[in-house]
């Protein structure tokens, strides 16, 4: 069969389509890689006086090509003047935080939703399954007024703790899935051995759901590290500012200096790039885990 | 009964921290914002809170959003009619639009084309993006200067000679000449925040369609090619049935999420007013003017008509399903 289709003349067609389909989704992101290498002169176009001819010569500006003066240094700048390297940080400690409280929280949770036997256990699912509609903003006010109540404004926890919480529905269906695959029968010999709950959970339980902290943790780590609201409302200092918000920053430093811009974006949008490179099967896994079962 | 007793107990103890989460972050701010729906105050000048009854609903409403220091409207018209009417037509424009075209691309890639999965990884990359950087690349992309990509294009081309006179004479918000200000206009601001939305999350609903093709059943297929039908009868009478549970995610995951949108707007605008969303507006009523009740009082409404969507969706696609059965 597959011989057949490769000399079909309509896939021909279809490749094309999908070529310029692919040309569509790549060209923003090569344009925003060499920009951030050009200069304002190469971006803008400028003009100048030719000397011999005494006539101004209109140098237009460079949209599609490779930069001719490569200018690393607007990285420097983004750096440095942007604050880009202190946002990355930041980001990564909010997000490595939030994986690990809502992988915890949603384990033990899924453990007593599944494994234990109570009334009023399938209630409670569906309890926190109202967290998958819930949109954020029906929090700002509220956490806002007890964070700020609390002097919590401006720390990492301002954004720890209300990520893990929105995490948390998605974290928990995402381990009904996985928990589901393992079979009562280990629990069952544990229990015969002499274990208790928590024992058969820290020991037998936990360590076969690893694959689960990879899904919960790619789910919940693209979740936080690209969220703006909660992060410009509850931390304005920019000691504890996450990328996004740096990023809009951008807007007031250098609305004519078009390369840091660049340059911070691109700063920006490598790491999540990398990994996804390194892990793309998975990460579309954890997407499609985490909408086909909801 | 002391063993019972443990046992419960120990229920309670796994529960427990993802109840504080989610009871303390989602639960209980629900009800807040709904209590604070009812009432006017100001967190920063740490004013008393004011009973306003149903106050705020009725301001949302009418348009008539004044500043309570001048007595006058704020300088850009804030009114959640408009802000709804946006995001409904951003919904109708996912769901009609970039639903259907991620559809297309699945049964294409699924049916075991040559480097599918190059092409799927491809067309899912821009989702992982964080939505403030498409926001704030296409404002470039968008720029109506010399540097813009869109409009150095559009010039390269000649298309700029027509389209931009074409645009100006259908511009009625303003007497202004439309010179590839495309986020600067009533007009064009909402369908140019469309065109990222698009871009960035076609790839999002062709993978989820992508996998639940992928898990029809073999047999189902050889059966119906078997029985000589074409590609498009299996599409249509086989494969899109067989996933209908997917395009429900879908359709809900296309809805709230205009409803929710804020980032792009956010991003894309130095002024949202021409493109104001529910959420762009709470965040102008809570943060620029400090109006906390009516703020909240948006919330309230998202937080409603998500659910209500959510709900008419799922009923939606449950009696088709029935009707097919």
């Amino acid at each position: 069969m597959r011989e057949v289709r490769k000399f079909k003349p309509s896939n021909i067609i279809v490749h094309i389509l999908l070529l310029i389909l692919v040309l569509i989704n790549l060209f923003p992101l090569y344009w925003m890689v060499t920009f951030s290498l050009k200069n304002n002169d190469e971006i803008l176009g400028y003009s100048y006086v030719d000397e011999a001819t005494g006539e101004r010569v209109l140098v237009p500006p460079n949209h599609v090509g490779l930069p001719q003066h490569w200018e690393w240094g607007n990285y420097n700048k983004a750096m440095n003047t942007g604050n880009m390297g202190q946002y990355f940080i930041n980001s990564l400690a909010v997000s490595t935080s939030v994986i690990a409280i809502t992988v915890i929280a949603s384990f033990m949770a899924t453990y007593a939703l599944t494994r234990m036997v109570w009334k009023g256990r399938k209630m409670m699912n569906k309890f926190f399954m109202l967290g998958l509609t819930i949109p954020i903003h029906a929090a700002i006010v509220p956490v806002f007024t007890i964070l700020s109540k609390m002097k919590l404004l401006n720390t990492y926890a301002a954004l720890i703790v209300p990520y893990a919480a929105f995490s948390l529905s998605m974290g928990i269906l995402i381990s009904i899935g996985f928990m589901g695959d393992i079979p009562y029968d280990l629990d069952e010999a544990a229990f015969l051995d002499g274990c208790g709950v928590w024992k058969i959970f820290f020991r037998v339980i936990a360590p076969l759901m690893m694959p689960a902290i990879a899904t919960v943790g790619i789910y919940t780590f693209l979740q936080c590290w690209n969220e703006l609201l909660f992060a410009t409302i509850f931390v304005s200092s920019g000691k504890y500012r996450t990328l996004p918000v740096g990023v809009q920053q951008l807007f007031g430093q250098y609305t004519t200096d078009w390369g840091p811009i660049g340059a911070a974006l691109t700063i920006a949008t490598l790491p999540t790039m990398i990994v996804y490179i390194l892990l793309s099967k998975r990460i579309q896994d954890s997407f499609i885990a985490g909408a086909v079962k909801g | 009964m002391k063993r019972t007793f443990t046992y419960k107990l120990n229920i309670f103890l796994f529960l427990l921290p993802a109840l504080i989460l989610f009871i303390g972050i989602l639960i209980a701010p629900i009800i807040m914002s709904a209590y604070y729906s009812f009432h006017e105050f100001n967190l920063v000048a740490n004013t008393d809170m004011e009973y306003v009854g149903l106050n705020n609903y009725r301001i949302l409403f009418s348009s008539m959003l004044t500043n309570p220091n001048t007595g006058k409207l704020y300088a850009n018209s804030m009114y959640l009619g408009d802000a709804l009417a946006h995001s409904l037509i951003l919904a109708a424009l996912s769901t009609f639009i970039q639903l259907p075209l991620a559809l297309i691309i699945a049964l294409k890639l699924s049916k075991g084309i040559r480097g599918e999965r190059a092409y799927l990884s491809i067309f899912f990359m821009p989702v992982l993006i964080s939505t403030v950087i498409i926001g704030r690349l296409w404002m470039n992309i968008y720029d109506p200067g010399q540097a813009g990509l869109l409009n150095a294009g559009l010039r390269a081309l000649g298309i700029d000679k027509w389209l931009f006179p074409a645009i100006t004479s259908r511009i009625t918000s303003s007497k202004l000449p439309f010179t590839g200000q495309w986020t600067g206009f009533r007009e064009t601001a909402l369908l140019a925040a469309f065109i990222p939305i698009l871009w960035q999350y076609v790839g999002y609903h062709m993978l989820l369609m992508y996998a639940g093709i992928k898990g029809v059943p073999a047999d189902l297929l050889e059966a119906a090619q078997l029985d000589g039908c074409t590609e498009g009868q299996v599409n249509r009478f086989i494969i899109i049935p067989y996933i209908k549970p997917i395009l429900k995610v879908c359709v809900i995951f296309a809805v709230t999420g205009s409803l929710k949108s804020f980032d792009l707007i956010y991003a894309l605008m130095k002024d949202t007013s021409r493109a104001e969303l529910p959420s762009t507006l709470m965040y102008k009523l809570l943060f620029l003017h400090q109006r906390y009740g009516l703020g909240s009082t948006v919330a309230v409404i998202l937080i409603v008509l998500c659910f209500l969507f959510a709900m008419l969706i799922s009923l939606a696609f449950r009696d088709k399903g029935a009707k097919v059965a």
